[in-house]
């Protein structure tokens, strides 16, 4: 700095120079930024999902506990899983649906385990605005959301209303033929 | 503040006081401040907000000393507040109800500013900042409502937490950001009361800049003119310190009839129901102060587009200085613009009449209707698309248009004219009007 400041003041033309100038003032805002950006990240950053949030395990559950036509509703990952035993007219309404009406096209088969079409295991959340469904109302005898009368059907598809898209259907697994294990 | 000071230090202390910290001075310049002297009750609604901000926060921080911000421990602190805690129930149903007052009291400056075309040249930016004040009191609001953690507090956070998963790319990303998790949780509640302890004095520094913006051009007025000269004003202080302080006390027996004798009037009794989130409320509607979004939001059966209208009815108010056309500030001497403005109001109270029901409701209970499009022309699905429609076209169509195309009524010359020409100040047989001559 000494020395700069020596050789600036001795040489009136360098004192002018604007590109020295600009460089110090480019540096040094660009470390500004950088380091405001960096500080930032950190304090947006902690309001996503903390390590233990994150870790929260899956879930294993007994199907044989939920009777023919009925569902159970489960908690996952603090979100309410529903888990349904359809019946043969369910399933066939549901494999009959004309896919090219569908706001969010998807076989029915897409959406179960294959031969185990009479278990649906769908995130119970409603992709408009997050309520959760009520079972069997609603025009397709699937779900009915009363917040903003969103309609699915016996697959968990998105049939009417606002919601974009259909019920999430969830990572899981068949560990024996009546349990499965879900994430 | 505006021209030079009278200010006169009287004592040694305030001479000592004045060339350190000019506090007195800025004091007494605000309580001189030359305001027009034909402002009518409708203005007086300035000073009753700065009652309702001090109110909530005075309350609040109190509030904050018996509340436990933790999902298993909320909702049994409000208990604990509303029965154990002195006066607790007075407390709580202070700010629950002033929250209310608040919003009503809001509403009312917002439409009189409409009205007397306030929002225009040279007070936009008090208009930007008065529309930032009421986008932050909304987030203050809804986060205060999620802290007793009932059924409404905890499933109103999930739709409006929402409202950001319709933004395309990332907003999913954002939402789980909102929560600090993948649902509404215990971090969800705990940072909403961090900022809904926050937010309130974020609101107290706009409000201070709100009147510094309003302390450059002066108030407007009801007529509309510009002051011309200092017999258009009179000092704030006596004349409007005692204005304002007669209709706070006014409005405070309005605010005092709802916390003695109907303090849950405007709330919902599932929200003394524990939150659990498996069970949606079957009924989920807001307070009543964001109905007339929710209805706007609900008119549109597509998310994105739903969430669009609601952002952009905000965005709305936030343009309407350049919205407006119309070289006549006051509404008074535009009689269409009236018209239209008094549907506009209507059109807002029949939204939030659309809000608090469900989409497929009967208006008209027994009325069978017919289905146009995806509902029942009987629904208020139909009386809500047709409110939100009028709601557009007024800010979007209407506003624009009739500033360019109609006929105001002549404008007196200067505030003091239409008071000194009114037939209860002319003398016997003089029949002065000058607004009825053109």
């Amino acid at each position: 700095m000494a020395d700069a400041a020596s050789a600036t003041s001795g040489h009136g033309e360098e004192l002018e120079d604007p590109g020295r100038r600009d460089f110090i003032h480019i540096a040094a805002i660009a470390a500004t930024v950088g380091g405001a950006a960096a500080i930032a990240w950190p304090l947006i950053d902690q309001m996503n999902p903390s390590a233990d949030t994150l870790a929260l395990s899956s879930i294993e559950y007994d199907l044989s506990k939920v009777p023919l036509g009925q569902q159970v509703t489960v908690l996952w990952r603090k979100q309410p899983l529903f888990v349904r035993h359809r019946t043969p007219k369910e399933i066939a309404e549901a494999a009959n649906a004309d896919l090219g009406r569908l706001r969010d096209p998807q076989p029915d088969s897409a959406r179960v385990k294959p031969g185990k079409a009479e278990w649906l295991i769908v995130v119970g959340v409603c992709t408009h605005l997050g309520c959760t469904p009520a079972f069997g109302e609603g025009e397709y005898n699937g779900w009915l959301c009363h917040c903003h009368g969103s309609v699915y059907d016996t697959s968990g598809r998105i049939r009417g209303g606002p919601a974009p898209k259909n019920l999430e259907v969830p990572d899981y697994a068949f560990l024996t033929d009546t349990r499965v294990k879900v994430g | 503040m505006s021209g030079p000071s009278t200010y006169e230090p009287k004592t040694a202390l305030e001479r000592w006081l004045d060339q350190r910290l000019p506090i007195l001075r800025f004091n007494a310049e605000l309580m001189d401040f030359p305001t027009p002297k034909n402002l009518n009750y409708w203005w007086t609604f300035g000073a009753i907000l700065a009652f309702c901000l001090i109110t909530q926060i005075a309350t609040g921080v109190v509030l904050a000393m018996h509340y436990n911000a933790s999902a298993g421990g909320a909702f049994n602190s409000v208990e604990h507040i509303m029965r154990d805690v002195n006066y607790g129930w007075l407390i709580r149903y202070i700010h629950a109800n002033g929250a209310s007052m608040f919003f009503l009291a809001v509403y009312i400056h917002t439409f009189r500013g409409i009205y007397y075309g306030s929002f225009k040249a040279p007070r936009e930016v008090l208009w930007l900042i008065g529309c930032l004040i009421y986008l932050t009191m909304m987030a203050t609001a809804f986060m205060g409502y999620v802290l007793p953690w009932g059924q409404m507090s905890f499933w109103g956070a999930k739709v409006i937490t929402n409202l950001f998963s319709a933004i395309p790319l990332v907003g999913p990303a954002i939402t789980t950001w909102l929560w600090g998790g993948f649902a509404v949780d215990a971090p969800t509640l705990n940072r909403f009361y961090s900022l809904h302890y926050l937010l309130p004095f974020v609101i107290a520094g706009l409000v201070g800049l709100h009147i510094w913006a309003l302390h450059v051009p002066g108030n407007s007025n009801p007529v509309g003119v510009n002051v011309k000269s200092k017999s258009d004003t009179v000092p704030f202080h006596p004349y409007y310190t005692v204005k304002d302080g007669f209709a706070i006390s006014v409005f405070v027996i309005l605010f005092a009839v709802f916390v003695f004798y109907m303090p849950e009037a405007l709330g919902h009794s599932d929200n003394y129901i524990p939150a659990n989130p498996i069970v949606t409320p079957p009924h989920i509607v807001p307070e009543w102060y964001f109905l007339p979004y929710y209805a706007i939001l609900r008119a549109i059966p597509n998310k994105l587009m739903g969430v669009a209208a609601l952002g952009g009815a905000i965005a709305c108010i936030f343009a309407l200085p350049w919205l407006d056309t119309s070289k006549v500030r006051s509404m008074r001497y535009r009689p269409q613009a009236k018209i239209y403005f008094v549907f506009f109001v209507l059109a807002c109270l029949v939204l939030g009449v659309c809000g608090a029901h469900e989409v497929d409701d009967q208006i008209i209970s027994g009325l069978a209707g017919f289905p146009l499009g995806d509902a029942n022309i009987n629904s208020y699905v139909w009386l809500s698309r047709i409110g939100a429609l009028y709601y557009f076209i007024y800010f979007l169509v209407i506003t624009p248009m009739l500033g360019l195309r109609e006929t105001p009524l002549p404008v007196p010359e200067s505030i003091s004219t239409p008071v000194l020409s009114h037939p209860a100040a002319a003398p016997a047989g003089a029949t002065a009007a000058p607004e009825k001559k053109g």
